[in-house]
Order: C-alpha cells, then structure tokens, then sequence
C-alpha cells in the first residue's frame, strides 16, 4: 500500500513538474489533488487495511503525499502564470517612437491667450470684467468722454462711421467703437460706485494695416471709480499689474500726457529688468466731465482709468514681427503656438 | 514741433549742445512735463577740409562742353585750377573749396583728378554737398566779403547743435513757440525765463490798413499794422539756418521774419503789400459756396460758406482765414510796404475748413489748438525788430487797427483752486502756499490766502478753463514721480460673470475638440453676403478704407469660409476653426442687432460631424434645440442642415454648407458647420445637475434593430424607444444606419439599450416586456422591427 501511495506520489510530482500552462496546471490538480483524484482514491483503500498500524502509517503516507502534490502545483501555477505574463508582456513590445494616429488638439489665437491672461490677472487684483456693443452712438463714443461735437481731438482717432441711422437721430451718428471707453460711460450710468472692472474689447481705427497697426484690434481698459482715489492709486495699481503680468523685476512710471477724457493725464510706461523702458498706454483721473456723463458726482467720487492695446501683448510674448499674420488664420502660424 | 537747442538758449540757459550731460537733462526735463522727445539729432557737423574760396577767374576749354575751369583763391597766396559743372559762378564769387583729401559727407574722397589731362585740385561744393540743405542747383554762394581760407562752418556761422522733436500733445498750445516750451521747461529746471522783450514802437506818421470783421463768431480779433521802409532781400544767415534747422524754406526777409516770429511767439502771421492790397484794407467774411481761391501752394480751392476768407477791401478773397494766403497777394521784391496780418480765429472753424479742404499749414495747426488772442502786440513788436535787422530805414506807422469781435474771449480768465481737492485727486500733500511756486513761474498767477486761491489762467493757454487744468499743472510741476504709489482696496470681489464662463468654456470645448480658433477680418467686401447665399441687408461703413472692406458681417460663416480657402490654397486640407465674435445685422433702434455669434466649420467633414460638435457642446454646457430640417437655413446644404430651434427661437444652424456658396468661395472640400447665437445659449445657464443613486444590479444589454422610412427622424425612433423601455432604461446608443440597397427609402437603425432596475435583477420576462413596449412604440410611427 505505501509503495503504492509513493510511486503514485512520485508519478504525480514528475508529471506536474512538467506541465507548462495554466490549463494543465488545472487538469492536473483535478487529477492528483481532486476529490476523485488519483490519492483520494487510495485515500479510500484505506479502511481495507487491517491493522490499526498499517492504517495510521498508510494515512501519514497519503497525507504527506497529498502535502507535496499540493506545495508542487501552486508552485507550479505560480510558475506557469509568471512565464505566461512575461511570454505576453513581451509578445507585446511596441516602438513608441513610431506613432501613427496624431493627437489632434485646437490652439486658442493668439488674442484670446493673451485677453484671457490678462483678465486673470486683473481679475486676481479684485476688477470684474465688463463688455459693451462694438458699434457704438457718438455721445458714448466722444461726447460722453469729453469730446462734444466739433472737438478737435476727435480728429486723432481716424473714426469708421456706419450707415445706421438711431429713430429720430442723425445719420453720421454711429461709428465703430475707437477705444474701450465707452464701456466706462455704460458701466457707470449702469452701476453706482465703488467700480472696479476692465473693459477687454475689439476697437476699430481707419487705419491702413501694417506691421504694427490693423484697423480692427483689441484692448483692454480699467475704470475705478470710489472715494479718495487718487493719482497714487493709479500709480500703485498699474506697478501691481506690471510685476503681477510681467515679473517681479519689472517696474513702472507715469510721464504727463493729454486725453480728453482725464486730467491730469498720462502715458505709463514699463520697465524691463535690464533697465530698458517701453511705452504701455494711456491713463489718468477720469475728467470729472466724464464722471458727470456717467452719473457720478465729481465731488463726491473720483476716479482712474487706464488702456492699453492686448494684441501688443501677444506679440511682445511670442516675437512677432508683423501683427497682420495673427489676423490671417493661417494654420501655419496659428499651430506655432500652443 | 523741432526744437534746436542753440535757439532754445536764447530763452534761457539749458546747457551746451556739445555735452551729453546737458542734452539728456533737458531731454529728461522736456518729457517729465509731458513734452515727449520723440528723438534727438545731432547738427550743425561741418566737413574738416572745405574752407572759403575767391573765385579769381574762370575759362572755357574747348574740348569741354559742359565744365569749365575755374581758378580759386583760398587766401593762402596759390592759385588752385578746379574743373566744376556749376554755372551760378562768376569771377569774386566766394564759394566753399573742398580741399585734397577731404571726405564728403556722401563718402567720396576729393583726389587730384585729370580731365583733359588737366589735374583738378579740388571741388566747388554746392548747399547739398555739404549737408546744408537739397538746394543742387549750383554751389553755395557765400556772403561777398566772407575772409578767404576760413572753414566753411565758421564763414557761416554753423556750430555743433541737437535737434529734439518734441510731441507736443492737444493740450498745449502753447508749445507750439519755442518761448512756450522755454517758459515750461525754465520752470521744471529752475532757470530764468528770458522772454524776448521786443523795442520797436511805432514812431511813423498815422497810416492804417483798415479791418471790416462780418465773421465775428470765427474771427474775433484781427489787427493791421503798416510797415514801410521795407527793403526785400535775404534774411541773416543765423536765422536762415534756424528756419532751415525747424525744417522751413528761407524765402525773403519779410516772409522769413513772418515764419521765424511764429515759430518762437506761436503767432501766426501775414504780411500783404500794401501797394498791391485792393482797397488798402481787409474785409473778414465767410466764403460763398463756390467762391474759390488761388493759394500759396498754387492750388485753385473752391470753398462753401463754412470756410472764412480774408478779402482785401473789395472784397476780393486774398487769404483762407488762419490757414494759407492767397498766390496773388505774396510779398514781391518791389515790396516796400507791408500792411502785417495778426489775428485770432476760432478753433473749430479752422479745424472743420482743414478736415473739409484737406490743406493744411503751420498756421492752421497753431490756430486750431489755440494762439494767445493777446499777444499780438508783443509779436508786431518783435516781428519789426527782426525785420529792421536787414532793413535799416523801416518803419512802423501809428494807427495800427485792432478790430474786435464781441467773441473774443476776456484777457483775464481766473478758477478757485481748494487745496483740499489738489491733494484728492493727485495723491499729494501739498499746502496751498506752494502753489505760488509751482504756478507763478508758467505764467498761472495766484493769489488770496487759506485754503481756496484764486487762479489767473495764462492768455496763451487756451485749453485751461476749469480748477481740474490747475490741478493737471501743479501735478506736472510738482512732478508725477513724486505722487507716491498706492493700490485701493476693491469694495467687492474680482471675477468673471457666469456669462463669461461659460464663453471660457465654449472655447475650451472647441480646442478639446481638435478645433482651432480663428480672427478673421470683420469687415466684408459688397457681394460676399450674397456669394454666401445669406441676406444682401447689412450695415455699411460710410468711410471704408477701401470699399471691399466696406460690409459690416452679419455672420462669421465668409470669413471663415475665406480663412478655409486660404489654408486649401496652402495645402492645409481639413481645417477645423471656430470664430466667437460680434455680428452686426441691422435692426431698427439706437444701435443695430449686434450679438456675438459662434461659428464652426470643419472643412473635409460631412453634417454629422457638426451635430457631434452641438452635442459635446451641449453636453458639457447644458441647454439644447430641436434640429428642425424642415428649416433649410440660407446657404446651407438643403438636404443636409437644419435649424437649431430653441422654443419659438432659431438658436443657430447645423449642417454642410451649399456646395454653389463653397465654390464661390473656392472652397472644394466639404464643410460640416455648427453656427450659435452665443448670447442666447450663454444666457441659458442650466441648473446644476442633480445627484441620481446608480444600481448596484446586475444591467441587461437588449439590441433591437428597426427599419424606418427616411422621412422618419431617426429622432423619433429614439423618443420611441425611450418611452417604450420606461423606466428600467439606462442607456441608450445608436450603433448602427444600415442602408440596405435592397430596400430603398429605408434605412436600419440599430440600437442598444441598456436596462437596469434600482432594486433587483432584471428577469428575462422584464427584458421581454421592455422589448414588446418598445415595438409597440415604434410600430406606432410605422416603423417594425428588423427581421
């Protein structure tokens, strides 16, 4: 009986050692280790032995057996399942260098990169953000800013009128928006002080396109409108945008200047961390003429207010050289940039 | 306005022009005022080698037709031979020699050259050879009793000099006069301010040149002052060279004088010759419509009645009021009596006949931003003083007319200035007795005590008017680098809308989706609305720059219909491209129906791609619309594109575009199109979404496949399908648009639904009567299941 237990043990062991899949490794633990396996079947022959020793050392001798036949095919099946992952993985092999299927993604223009960041950061200083029609009357256009019929300074911006005629009004009355600034006189008749928005927006000139200029283009204007605001606010507030937007190295001056919708006025101008100075845009205290305009008590409320074109933004960013490619959808250009 | 830094000394002492130091201070002072120096210009550099020549004689040679031989004195004793080409020359002539071995400023290096086989020792320069101007007509002649050998520079007086540009800004007209600008920047540096201080008086018996002003409203002061003893010849070299250096052509000493006293006094000025003025008078009227004038510039001008003429006292037109003389009325060399023009126009006349005529001039630009209307005396005064330089005898005669309109603005003009309100606005802590100080030395005179003063505003400073154009000079005298530097508290939070969110998030969807955002010119040609087979109704620039950007867009669709037809034309086939922008159709009321639109086109990509992109896009931004195909939209592919209808509102359109607007656009690939009313969908914020619990049962798949005629919308299967299922339906995809050739004017629409029940397994009987559910739904829009 044991010698039968131990050359079917052994059978069992030099088989198992020999499978080489999962589905054998299974196969054969039905076989061996199975309740109708080869060991329980003599596991049965048991209760025909006669002696109580013979039993017990038969038993010990099954139960062993059954031990080892056991311990042999979970290492088998551990063995087996490892070389098949690794057959597999390496089946698998891929160049990844080779790819076909190009990732397809849109790039956001240019404009809008730098529109968006500079809302960010104007957003972060505590302005909200407000809009106004592109096609614009002359009172909010010119007069509302100071500018009545007839003033000289109108000439300056090469004003686009348009052929719509208001109900009651006169033709030569519309125009294409010049500046951002009518946005100021809507926000102001629209909300009572405090005030603190940009105004980021499309403005037209008729002005011949050329490497830095385009008759449709795009700024971004300030107005803050509160008690005791002062020169010194303004000042403060464009050196925070400059080392917020352009770096902590950089900083920032007012140089007197004319428009006719602040007094006092000025150019600000920003500097680069090597010392070099560039000329931003246009700011000031909103003119208490305009203030009237908007509804706003000049003696009770000041104010300031500031521009600068966005397009400028873009191109100092990403050095190009002609601002009329940005305008030509050109996927050649537009995919340049993330 | 150019400025030459030896002339500006003349007002006080703003430092050499040779040292850098000094430039660049009062270059720094210039623009810390507001007075922006454009760019500064080294002058007055004379060539080393050419010095002052007698010209002793002069032979023809007869091989040579077109030079001749000129023999030269430089004052060393030598006889030098010069071939030259000129013929303004003669015999004691002193001219300029350029000597062996100097370079030119061209570059060349004057050698001993033969023509002829006779050397020449030299070269006679004319005024553009040596840098002195574009006159290349002859050589520079110079003054007859110049010393001979000296260099040229020294002969004429020329010394190294800067040259600013200044951009003087609308509010200061002042600047426009070299005494202006002195008078500001004296102030900003703390030097004395020398005005210059004219002597001449009348002292000639009574003779006047009598002013009729008609025009009161556009001319309210007009004086006449008769000169005689005038002798006309050339003015002195200095001021030649400074009408020269501000970039003015010498003329004759009158008109050189008249130009040279505007310059420094911004007083623009004219003088007529008396003998020749019709009337021996002036008449100040308006035009009448059609009436028209020869001017200065030798053009015939008609003008209107809102143009104002200068008549002699007949009243034939001799000028355009504050803007050009006439051709006829020019000083002339027999000129020896002048009846001298000083007056004041208003400012917006001048500027409406310039913007209406197109002429403009050094006088139209000074009077329409403002001339002192008093300072006329002072520059008659001084006007005399220069011209007596040349003409020893002249004379001004008493009786000069000073004509007034009841226009012309008061002589004295003051504000009160508070203190407390300078500090408010301009951040500062001043006290009000500093503002004598900062005030007095521009001429804005202060006076009274505590917190209020009294402020004389200057005659010459037209612009100032109200105590806000004090506050702006004591702001730039006190210096806007000194007003420190604060940020305000914003009373609110920062932020954007939820409107411009939403925009945000429009666009990041696009970019998601492999499409790349477009600019395209907003401006259209006159037919490409109707290339794009949409309505021809727009609103049209009055003043295009050029008429085929004269259309304002009432779509996006042609410009990024041109933009695909540019990158086809460059071999960049499939362009995805989105456009958010303004479009402006007209519509009765203040202003047209602007509203932004957004635009997608996929070029190389059929209808349904478009639909795929309104999906996602609704998917991620809520809201929708009922694809409505019985709504062709115009220029849209009939049979492939539908209405987004939103209520009883068209929300947009999706589909292909037409094939005949493709072509006409030179497109030739297929473009799927996506077009929103953004204002409309941004407006429609959804709610959020509300938290549903998922199943943890076991889900069954059922696909059911059923045949609809084509005018069935496979939309309507779907909502057939959905109610049928009920309420154990989870999902729902539509997996298959089989076409079976066999059976025409169908189509199969596969389905897989997905069936799922919150508190159990789903039996087979479930799943059986979902499926009879849905084929009892569908059968009643007659459409059967697939067999």
């Amino acid at each position: 009986m044991i010698s039968d237990i131990i050359s079917a043990r052994d059978a069992a062991l030099a088989h198992i050692a020999e499978a080489t899949s999962p589905d054998e490794v299974a196969a054969m633990t039905t076989r061996y280790a199975g309740k109708k396996g080869e060991l329980a079947g003599l596991k049965k022959q048991l209760g025909q032995l006669e002696s109580i020793d013979d039993k017990k050392a038969a038993g010990a001798a099954i139960n062993e057996a059954m031990a080892a036949v056991d311990s042999a095919l979970a290492e088998r099946r551990d063995a087996v399942a490892t070389a098949a992952l690794s057959a597999r993985v390496e089946s698998e092999r891929l160049d990844l260098t080779e790819y076909v299927a190009k990732p397809t993604r849109g790039h956001a223009h240019l404009v809008t990169q730098a529109w968006e960041r500079l809302e960010d950061v104007f957003v972060g200083m505590g302005f909200r953000v407000a809009e106004g029609p592109e096609i614009e009357t002359d009172w909010h256009n010119f007069e509302a800013l100071n500018m009545p019929i007839g003033h000289p300074a109108r000439g300056e911006w090469d004003t686009l009128f348009v052929d719509h005629v208001p109900p009651g009004g006169q033709a030569g009355t519309t125009v294409l928006r010049t500046h951002t600034s009518p946005v100021q006189i809507r926000t102001m008749l629209s909300q009572a002080p405090p005030i603190h928005i940009i105004a980021p927006g499309r403005v037209f000139r008729r002005d011949t396109p050329d490497s830095t200029h385009m008759p449709v283009f795009h700024q971004i204007e300030g107005l803050v409108v509160d008690r005791d605001i002062s020169m010194a606010d303004l000042a403060g507030t464009i050196d925070a945008f400059t080392k917020a937007f352009f770096g902590q190295e950089w900083n920032s001056r007012l140089r007197p200047s004319y428009f006719p919708f602040t007094e006092p006025s000025a150019e600000f101008d920003i500097q680069r961390p090597d010392g070099s100075w560039i000329e931003l845009g246009g700011c000031g205290m909103v003119h208490p003429d305009v203030l009237a305009a908007g509804g706003i008590d000049p003696e009770e409320w000041s104010g300031f207010a500031f521009g600068f074109g966005i397009d400028r933004m873009a191109i100092m960013r990403h050095g190009v050289a002609d601002i009329r490619e940005m305008f030509t959808d050109d996927l050649r250009f537009t995919e340049q940039f993330s | 306005m150019k400025i030459l830094m030896s002339w500006l000394n003349d007002y006080g002492d703003f430092g050499d022009p040779t040292s850098e130091a000094d430039v660049a201070s009062l270059s720094d002072a210039l623009t810390s005022l507001g007075l922006e120096v454009d760019s500064i210009e080294q002058v007055g550099e004379t060539v080393d080698g050419v010095v002052t020549a007698r010209i002793v004689r002069l032979e023809s040679h007869p091989d040579a037709a077109k030079v001749q031989r000129v023999f030269v004195d430089a004052g060393d004793g030598v006889e030098r031979h010069v071939w030259c080409g000129a013929d303004n020359i003669s015999a004691d002539d002193i001219v300029p020699l350029a000597t062996l071995g100097t370079t030119m400023p061209n570059g060349m290096t004057i050698e001993r050259r033969g023509i002829l086989g006779i050397d020449s020792e030299g070269m006679l320069c004319s005024a553009q050879e040596l840098g002195l101007g574009e006159d290349h007509s002859g050589i520079r002649l110079l003054p007859a009793d110049t010393p001979l050998g000296l260099p040229y520079g020294d002969a004429l007086g020329i010394t190294p000099d800067v040259l600013f540009d200044v951009d003087v800004t609308r509010n200061r007209p002042d600047c426009w006069g070299y005494v202006g600008i002195a008078r500001d920047v004296a102030a900003k540096l703390g030097v004395e301010f020398r005005p210059p201080v004219p002597v001449f008086a009348p002292t000639g018996d009574a003779r006047s040149a009598p002013v009729e002003i008609l025009a009161g409203d556009r001319c309210a002061r007009f004086t006449s002052t008769v000169i005689s003893g005038v002798v006309v010849g050339e003015s002195a070299p200095w001021l030649q060279r400074r009408l020269t250096a501000a970039g003015m052509r010498p003329i004759n000493n009158v008109v050189d004088v008249s130009n040279y006293v505007m310059l420094e006094l911004n007083q623009p000025n004219h003088a007529y010759d008396l003998d020749t003025l019709g009337g021996g008078g002036f008449r100040v009227r308006m035009a009448a419509d059609g009436e028209h004038l020869v001017t200065l510039d030798g053009e015939d001008r008609t003008f209107s009645a809102q143009d104002l003429l200068i008549c002699d006292a007949n009243d034939i037109p001799i000028g355009v009021g504050g803007v050009m003389g006439g051709l006829d009325s020019e000083i002339s060399n027999s000129t020896t009596t002048v009846a001298l023009e000083m007056a004041w126009f208003a400012l917006v006349g001048i500027g409406q006949t310039v913007t209406r005529t197109g002429m403009r001039s050094e006088a139209s630009q000074r009077f329409e931003r403002g001339v002192d209307p008093y300072g006329m005396p002072t520059a008659i005064a001084r006007f005399a003083d220069l011209l007596a330089e040349t003409c020893p005898d002249l004379v001004i005669h008493d009786g000069m007319v000073d004509a007034r309109s009841d226009d012309l603005m008061p002589e004295e003009r003051s504000v009160q200035v508070r203190i407390g309100n300078v500090n408010r606005i301009i951040g500062s802590d001043l006290a009000a007795d500093d503002l004598p100080g900062l005030l007095d030395p521009i001429g804005y005179t202060v006076s009274g005590t505590g917190d209020t003063r009294t402020v004389v505003l200057p005659t010459w400073r037209l612009d100032s008017t109200a105590e806000i154009d004090v506050i702006e000079e004591i702001a730039r005298h006190h210096g806007y680098d000194k007003l420190g530097s604060s940020v305000p508290k914003p009373a609110g939070h920062g932020g954007l809308s939820v409107h411009q969110q939403r925009r945000r998030q429009v666009r990041q969807v696009l970019l998601g989706l492999g499409v790349t955002e477009a600019m395209p010119n907003p401006f259209l040609a006159p037919d490409t609305l109707e290339r794009a087979g949409l309505a021809t109704e727009a609103i049209r620039i009055t003043n295009p720059l050029v008429s085929d950007e004269s259309v304002l867009r009432t779509s996006l669709r042609p410009g990024l219909l041109r933009s695909i037809a540019f990158n086809e034309s460059h071999r960049r086939v499939r362009a995805s491209l989105f456009e958010i922008g303004h479009v402006y159709p007209p519509a009765e009321g203040d202003l047209p129906g602007e509203f932004e639109q957004l635009t997608v086109v996929l070029a190389g990509a059929e209808a349904p791609a478009a639909m795929a992109v309104w999906r996602e896009l609704t998917a991620s931004l809520g809201g929708g619309a009922r694809i409505d195909q019985s709504k062709v939209p115009a220029g849209l592919h009939a049979t492939r594109s539908a209405t987004l209808q939103a209520g009883k509102d068209p929300l947009g359109a999706v589909g292909e575009v037409a094939p005949d607007v493709l072509a006409s656009f030179g497109v030739s690939e297929r473009v799927a199109i996506l077009e929103v009313d953004l204002d409309q969908f941004l407006a429609r914020e959804p709610k959020p979404s509300q938290w549903k619990s998922t199943s943890r049962y076991p889900s069954s798949d059922l696909d059911l496949s059923f045949v609809a005629a084509d005018d069935v919308p496979a939309e309507k299967v779907e909502k057939a399908v959905r109610q049928g299922a009920g309420k154990f339906l989870v999902d729902l995809d539509l997996f298959d648009n089989y076409r079976d050739p066999a059976r025409p004017g169908t189509r199969a629409l596969g389905y897989r639904i997905r069936l799922q029940a919150p508190d159990r397994s789903l039996t087979d009987a479930d799943v059986s009567e979902v499926r009879r559910g849905i084929q009892s739904a569908a059968a009643k829009l007659g459409v059967d299941l697939r067999s």
